[in-house]
């Protein structure tokens, strides 16, 4: 194929509604992931997004066993609940932050694939687990509501963490002095949990439950390779995260690669690229 | 000098029982008060029933002129901090967070507190730096800055010289007293440096478990317990 060949073949997928939905949808929750992505990783919480898409698979599975047709119903408070439990900031807890995260997550996943197993939906259960962890076709069969609902969700995410970035800062940087001079380090922490559950219940959709990690981490990690400052950090990781889902759902339509771990590899050269930077700059300032 | 605050027969500790009882001081305005006290003793659980962040089990503790969360609170560094991606300005105004209540960014007023305090901190060359290449000392300047932020009449710092070496650990001690002296900042200073305490503080509370001591530096170095806790630290009695 010429390079004219893949431009068509580009043109000709972007005039289907299916294909503009899932990169309307697959930016705006690469923009999302990638605000808090910062957060999280600093506070020590970047698998969060791992133990808390597993246990929307789980839920997932309990939805489907009851019958549910909109599994929403059930995904969406479980999973902001498990957040809330495993963001809460108690220091007296008995089972410590990894720890938890880690019995959360696998606990989730088997008692998820149990039940699928125990009363299957279809008779292709290994087909359904797949989609559901690695991302399904589910991206490119968005309905027009499903766009909608979720430009509100990422719009309000993104409202949110703008309206509070200065606290969201403060809790993140220093929990106890946020709280020693008045601020609710607790109600932020709330809020950073449950917007965290929209976005990987919304995630989900895009790149399945096994590489969220990767849509939160990766841009943070890149960003925080080489700018010093917060705003700078969330600001480039930002782009960055737009820029990999934006290539990276554009590659898989070129070359019919899946579409979630298409982007989930052009976040890592992205890293890769960022660590040369960084190692390069450092030498320069040594000499 | 008013009484800023005062402490009646407290009890501190959580569920599993009590950690230090029988705590009877009160701090005035201006005054350097050094809590001195091992491991274990009681310290940081003192620290969080001042800040408010752990009511005391029974007793008082009574604030005057200094309302709720208005203590600039120096606190021990977290590992979260050491490799945090922040300029040092935007450390320093995120002190500033409580007076902002709902309000969603910064104002005018706000901003200058903070370019002040890090003038008077000395650090304003480094505002735009990044807080985790800063030495030891210099990051806690910028946190000490970030409490003035918060409150200008009381300061509460939780070992403020831990990690530092010893020429930063001096010129922090130095700053400490310079704020007290020259600012008439009343300083609140948990420490198991007893060098320090006598050199710098004006009144010691001594605890370990409840209240062993407390008076003036002066009547410490007379007292029993002050004698012991001396030898046994190794402190020369410079002011002795």
């Amino acid at each position: 194929m010429t390079d004219m060949s893949l431009l068509d073949t580009l043109i000709y997928y972007f005039k289907y509604p299916f294909v503009q939905y899932a990169m309307i949808v697959g930016l705006l929750i690469a923009l999302c992931s990638s605000l808090l992505g910062v957060t999280l990783v600093l506070k020590r919480f970047s698998f969060i997004g791992d133990g808390l898409s597993h246990v929307a698979f789980g839920a997932m599975a309990i939805s489907g066993v009851v019958g549910l047709t909109n599994d929403m119903l059930i995904v969406l408070p479980v999973t902001v609940i498990s957040a809330v439990l495993l963001l809460r900031t108690g220091q007296n807890t008995k089972i410590k932050g990894d720890a938890a995260v880690a019995m959360i997550s696998v606990g989730a996943l088997a008692m998820g694939y149990l039940l699928m197993n125990l009363f299957p939906k279809s008779s292709n259960i290994s087909s359904d687990v797949c989609s559901t962890l690695f991302g399904s076709t589910s991206i490119l069969t968005l309905t027009l509501p499903e766009v909608w609902l979720c430009v509100i969700m990422a719009l309000i995410v993104i409202a949110v963490f703008l309206i509070f970035y200065h606290k969201i800062f403060a809790v993140t940087f220093d929990e106890n002095f946020a709280n020693a001079t008045g601020v609710n380090a607790g109600g932020y922490n709330l809020l950073i949990a449950i917007i965290t559950a929209l976005i990987i219940v919304l995630a989900m959709n895009l790149v399945g439950s096994l590489l969220i990690s990767a849509l939160i981490i990766f841009p943070a990690l890149s960003a925080m390779r080489v700018f010093k400052s917060f705003r700078s950090v969330i600001i480039c990781s930002a782009v960055i995260s737009v820029i990999c889902a934006a290539t990276g759902i554009i590659l898989s339509i070129l070359f019919s690669t899946p579409v979630g771990s298409t982007i989930v590899a052009a976040d890592i050269l992205i890293f890769f690229i960022f660590c040369v930077i960084s190692s390069v700059t450092a030498r320069r300032k040594l000499a | 000098m008013g009484i800023q605050l005062e402490c009646k027969n407290a009890a501190l500790g959580y569920e599993s029982g009590i950690v230090v009882k029988d705590l009877n001081f009160i701090v005035s305005e201006g005054d350097y008060l050094c809590i001195l006290g091992e491991n274990g003793s009681g310290k940081s659980t003192l620290v969080r029933a001042l800040l408010g962040l752990k009511p005391q089990i029974s007793g008082e503790i009574q604030f005057h002129e200094i309302g709720k969360n208005q203590i600039g609170y120096l606190p021990q560094q977290t590992l979260v901090q050491r490799d945090f991606p922040a300029s040092v300005r935007e450390i320093v105004q995120s002190g500033c967070l409580n007076r902002c209540g709902l309000r969603p960014f910064f104002n005018q007023e706000e901003k200058k507190l903070a370019s002040d305090m890090m003038e008077k901190l000395e650090i304003t060359h480094l505002a735009k730096r990044c807080y985790r290449e800063l030495s030891g000392g210099q990051q806690q300047r910028v946190l000490l800055a970030r409490a003035l932020c918060a409150a200008q009449k009381m300061l509460l710092l939780d070992e403020p010289v831990t990690g530092l070496d010893p020429k930063a650990m001096n010129e922090m001690y130095e700053l400490i007293a310079r704020l007290n002296r020259e600012d008439n900042i009343t300083v609140i200073m948990v420490s198991h440096d007893m060098n320090a305490a006598v050199k710098y503080a004006s009144h010691i509370l001594h605890i370990g478990g409840r209240q062993l001591f407390f008076g003036t530096k002066t009547d410490y170095l007379r007292s029993k317990v002050g004698q012991a806790f001396l030898e046994a630290s190794g402190a020369g009695g410079e002011e002795s």
